[in-house]
């Protein structure tokens, strides 16, 4: 399903990616946890090509990237098309509401028939719980709800792969909840996804895979059973003693 | 011979009378000319002018030396020269080089370069306000650089720059007077006619400053409807 290949990228000449080798197969779950600047959030914005890796391979689907050589324009849009991203700070479009942010994608990029379009997105809306929020601009919903907006927005492009980048991070205790319970529903779905979170009750509940990342590189990856009990590399001890 | 100041205006009924009909008889064909050159010539040229500094404010943005160069140039020139010297090499100039424009394109040319110069700056800064992850939620979900750029940012753009593009707006309906140095019968060519031929100058300039102001005062009510209409998804 999604198949990376020793993945690098340097910002300024620092290594933020050093080889980073995974695959991950069709319907699982899979947590990315570690310490900041570990690279978790750049390997999920590799994904989505918002950061172009120097080298390495990305496949997702029958798509398939190889960064060593000039990458093509129309290749990008389409392994970008099987994506799709849910951001720590939602990133609405704050001129749209709640409706137009979910039906832009289909309409603007598909070119869907704006009636088949609306109906998609009301039904995504009804499905993370703002059946009543349709017509409100994001200035007007709590952080739970836009980001709940922003997971329909995502999902109303069919992707293959749900990549969400710290989703609750910027949300107040009360509201994680809500989305953390979307985000449930979508994995039982059979929804393929990769979730860079700090939410560890998550990740035990859904992950059928984490992986722990410092410094660049997979420092260790395991059943969540398994890694949160039983570390073997130090440094995971080391980061999950500071976190729970 | 009659006193030139209004103190006398009313020692003498006459004068008086003289004046009011003055008024009367030139306050048309001034509406008229404000109607039929003074207002298209700003429309056109801010219409050409806007779809020129989008054009330029993109080109600053791009990554592109060779565009950024052009864009610098050319702003750099238009706002480092007097719009009254541009417009006479446009219509004074250009002629001797075997390219002769009418004065009406040549005023329309040289305002829209000048708009477009001015206003590129307001539309660069007004596209660099919006936030980065807006382009980043637009590729997220598949756009291209041109369909971010017109559903998502330009319309954001827009609302930021309301205020300032008045600016140039009611700058230019103001500047448009300087067209009637390149025969363009608009309002202020109309009232230097009059005042030639009545001796009124006070009388009919007033006039025409009146209608001037008018004119703005008029837009910058639309400017309020405009700021108000784009501010209905931002939180007060």
């Amino acid at each position: 399903m999604i198949e990376i290949t020793n993945l690098q990228k340097q910002f300024a000449g620092r290594d933020v990616l050093r080889g980073i080798s995974l695959t991950i197969e069709k319907g699982k779950v899979l947590v990315i946890i570690g310490p900041s600047g570990s690279g978790k959030t750049t390997l999920l914005r590799c994904l989505n090509l918002l950061e172009t890796p120097d080298l390495g391979t990305i496949r997702i689907g029958d798509v398939k990237l190889d960064f060593a050589q000039k990458t093509d324009k129309a290749l990008i849009t389409r392994l970008r098309k099987q994506t799709g991203m849910v951001f720590q700070n939602y990133n609405l479009f704050p001129h749209m509401t709640a409706l137009e942010n979910v039906m832009e994608g289909p309409v603007t990029v598909k070119k869907e028939p704006k009636e088949a379009a609306r109906a998609k997105a009301l039904s995504l809306l009804t499905k993370v719980g703002l059946a009543d929020k349709v017509d409100a601009y994001p200035y007007q919903l709590s952080g739970g709800q836009q980001q709940r907006v922003g997971i329909a927005r995502a999902l109303a492009m069919d992707p293959q792969v749900m990549l969400f980048d710290e989703p609750t991070s910027a949300l107040d205790p009360e509201l994680v909840g809500e989305v953390l319970k979307v985000m449930k529903e979508l994995a039982n779905d059979g929804m393929t996804m990769l979730v860079v979170t700090h939410e560890m009750g998550f990740a035990r509940e859904v992950a059928d895979e984490v992986i722990f990342m410092d410094q660049g590189v997979i420092v260790e990856r395991g059943n969540p059973e398994t890694l949160f009990a039983h570390p073997q590399e130090e440094r995971t001890r080391q980061f999950l003693q500071l976190l729970l | 011979m009659a006193p030139m100041f209004p103190s006398n205006w009313f020692e003498n009924p006459e004068r008086a009378e003289r004046l009011i009909q003055i008024a009367q008889s030139s306050f048309l064909p001034l509406v008229k000319g404000a109607l039929t050159y003074t207002l298209s010539l700003t429309l056109l040229s801010f219409a050409f002018g806007l779809m020129l500094a989008i054009v330029t404010a993109l080109a600053r943005i791009s990554r592109v030396s060779v565009l950024i160069g052009i864009a610098r140039a050319y702003v750099s020139i238009i706002r480092g020269t007097p719009l009254l010297v541009q417009l006479f090499i446009i219509f004074y100039g250009l002629p001797s080089v075997g390219i002769t424009i009418d004065p009406f394109p040549a005023a329309v040319i040289g305002f829209s370069l000048n708009v477009g110069a001015y206003a590129s700056e307001i539309v660069r800064a007004a596209i660099l306000s919006i936030p980065k992850g807006q382009w980043e939620a637009a590729y997220s979900i598949g756009m291209t650089y041109t369909q971010a750029l017109r559903r998502i940012i330009l319309p954001q753009a827009a609302r930021v720059s309301v205020p300032p593009l008045s600016n140039s707006f009611v700058s230019l309906v103001k500047d448009t007077s300087l067209a009637a140095s390149i025969l363009v019968s608009e309002m202020f060519r109309k009232a230097q006619e009059i005042a030639a031929a009545t001796y009124e100058p006070l009388l009919v300039y007033s006039e025409a400053a009146l209608i001037y102001w008018v004119i703005c005062l008029a837009l910058s009510f639309l400017q309020d409807w405009l700021e108000q209409r784009l501010d209905r998804y931002v939180a007060r």
